[in-house]
């Protein structure tokens, strides 16, 4: 979008004075991103490579360390904390999830109505939960899914339900866990949503109607098609985030993860390793399962989400 | 799209506002329960049916909390770091974005795509060489532990970028070249007043990140003294036993702060964040 005039100035520059601003760009460039790929040398890809490198030792915290190859991931494989803790994260990861996108998009298709008052009241009411910090997100449901004299206990009452334990159970941790999720996120995504519905065209609506297309017509053939990037963008999201899930299980179930190990998810298996059991080397190995674990399903994910989309 | 001839009460309408209204009780529910818990003392949350109205026991809850926990060492750590890592953040990551999208250097793209790969990397994956880093400079037990990596970060200069680009004329560019001057004068002089709006939410969404943070600060600020807020509150939650009412006083106190912020700032925030996503 350039205008003539500066085109012209441009123009005008001598290749002199061009080269010499080549050259300052270059330095300044340089310069200027430079501390950021410093930082992430030192906190990002060096210690990345190096867990790779811990990995294949047997490392504990004094330093001594005798390299094993392979066999701490041999032992991962054959760990059967290791593969609960993969079902854990998974299950807490799909409970938490799909309703939660769903339920965040048709949110997101309520209040881009047109007759929707007091929309920005709404819109802040339902980004409020995203702003509360994990801690107090799982202190405050640890207490509304108390056994005794948790607040939800109290409402199922009405409906003759007896109180449940839902620390001492597996489906009840997950579910408590992955309502801390949602409550969290939904609105977070609903706000994205919204703004991506915002942003489509009227005139495609206006085309449709012409061409005799009902409303359920339209949300299937414009709206989701032209939301998609967003759609896959938070799917992806949830599911960086779903994998590392740590800050909730910690403080509903406890240190392990319960009793049972009903909330140890991978991560918290992995700062347990290393943090509470010091071997460093099998917490290595497992932080790069993760990684792979991650990696794939992000791709998968993606996958999923396009065909859905070309269906 | 206003649909003539549909009246306000019509039965869809109210399913609707119906449904809004309940998303938002539960959305703000939590909060206003915190403060009801907080403000009891625990031998009236253990009875049934459980209070539904605010207290007369909030102060006394308080003492309790400030006796447990030294509070104010742990939100003004909690501040110190927000506070220094926001404002790198905000120079280090505007001014890589400035260049990301303002200069011409060789290998410009390729560098921003690495950039935006290592966004995909979780930070776990580094876990235990950070803390062996962190040891051997010996800042375990000490705020720079939790500053210095969050100087600048992948997501500021990504979203830096992407609002330079869109919002800053190369014409202004070559205008200020053309008056003489420097590329740095060209960031701070003539960039930098322009991209308010855009600091103002990355300031926002890294000053929350940073005080909401908590694996990380709570493997390496183990003493009680250096602690955040949130391993505070951890502890707090974590006594043998357990007095709701002061733990949940002592969330509400924690969170106060952060909610106050974002109600002052939050038309900004929201549409700053839905801007950038949607670019």
């Amino acid at each position: 979008m350039e205008t003539k005039v500066a085109a012209e100035k441009r123009q005008g520059m001598s290749t002199k004075k061009q080269l010499k601003q080549s050259v300052r760009d270059h330095i300044s460039g340089y310069l200027y991103i430079s501390p950021y790929f410093i930082l992430y040398g030192i906190f990002g890809l060096f210690p990345i490579v190096y867990t790779a490198f811990i990995s294949f030792y047997k490392w504990d915290i004094l330093g001594t360390k005798e390299f094993i190859g392979f066999q701490n991931y041999q032992s991962l494989f054959t760990d059967p904390t290791f593969w609960q803790a993969l079902g854990n994260t998974f299950s807490i990861w799909v409970i938490s999830t799909i309703p939660q996108l769903f339920l965040a998009l048709i949110l997101a298709f309520i209040l881009n109505q047109a007759f929707i008052k007091g929309r920005e009241f709404f819109r802040l009411a339902v980004f409020l939960p995203n702003i509360t910090s994990l801690v107090a997100v799982s202190i405050i449901f640890g207490a509304i899914f108390g056994e005794q004299y948790g607040i939800l206990n109290y409402f199922l009452s009405f409906f003759g339900i007896e109180p449940i334990n839902w620390k001492a159970s597996y489906l009840g941790t997950h579910f408590a866990i992955s309502s801390m999720v949602m409550w969290r996120w939904t609105g977070y995504n609903a706000v994205i949503y919204l703004a991506a519905l915002q942003s489509i065209p009227k005139d495609l609506y206006e085309a449709a109607k012409i061409d005799g297309a009902n409303k359920i017509q339209q949300f299937f053939m414009i709206t989701i098609p032209m939301i998609r990037p967003m759609i896959i963008f938070t799917v992806i999201l949830s599911t960086i985030g779903g994998m590392q899930i740590f800050t909730e299980p910690l403080m509903f179930s406890g240190a392990g993860g319960g009793a049972s190990k009903q909330g140890l998810t991978l991560t918290l298996y992995l700062y347990e390793e290393a943090f509470v059991r010091n071997s460093f080397g099998y917490a290595s190995a497992i932080a790069w399962v993760l990684f792979v674990i991650i990696v794939l399903f992000s791709v998968i994910n993606l996958f999923i989400t396009r065909r859905i989309q070309s269906a | 799209m206003k649909e003539v001839g549909v009246k306000w009460y019509s039965p869809g309408r109210i399913i609707v506002y119906a449904v809004l209204l309940m998303m938002t009780i539960l959305s703000i529910f939590p909060f206003y329960w915190m403060l009801v818990i907080g403000s009891h003392d625990t031998s009236a949350v253990n009875k049934f049916p459980p209070a539904m109205l605010p207290g007369t026991k909030f102060m006394e809850n308080v003492n309790k909390v400030f006796s447990n926990i030294d509070f104010f060492a742990a939100i003004g750590n909690s501040v110190i770091a927000s506070t220094c890592i926001t404002l790198s953040v905000l120079f280090f990551c505007s001014i890589a974005g400035f260049a990301f999208a303002k200069l011409q250097f060789k290998g410009r793209n390729v560098l921003f795509i690495f950039i935006l790969a290592t966004m995909m990397v979780p930070s776990q994956l580094g876990l235990i060489p950070s803390y062996m880093i962190i040891s051997k400079l010996g800042w375990i037990n000490s705020l720079n532990a939790v500053i210095v990596p969050g100087l600048v970060n992948a997501f500021g200069v990504f979203w830096m970028r992407q609002y330079i680009s869109a919002t800053i004329p190369n014409e202004l560019m070559d205008a200020g070249r053309i008056d003489g001057c420097s590329n740095f004068r060209l960031y701070w002089n003539i960039t930098i007043p322009s991209i308010r709006p855009a600091l103002a939410t990355l300031g926002l969404i890294t000053f929350m990140n940073v005080w909401n943070d908590f694996l990380w600060p709570l493997v390496v600020l183990k003493d009680r003294s250096v602690q955040t807020i949130q391993i505070a509150l951890r502890t707090l939650n974590g006594a043998y036993y357990k007095d709701f009412s002061m733990i949940l006083n002592g969330t509400f106190l924690a969170t106060l702060p952060l909610l106050i912020v974002f109600l002052l700032f939050s038309k900004h925030f929201i549409a700053g964040l839905t801007e950038g996503s949607v670019k």
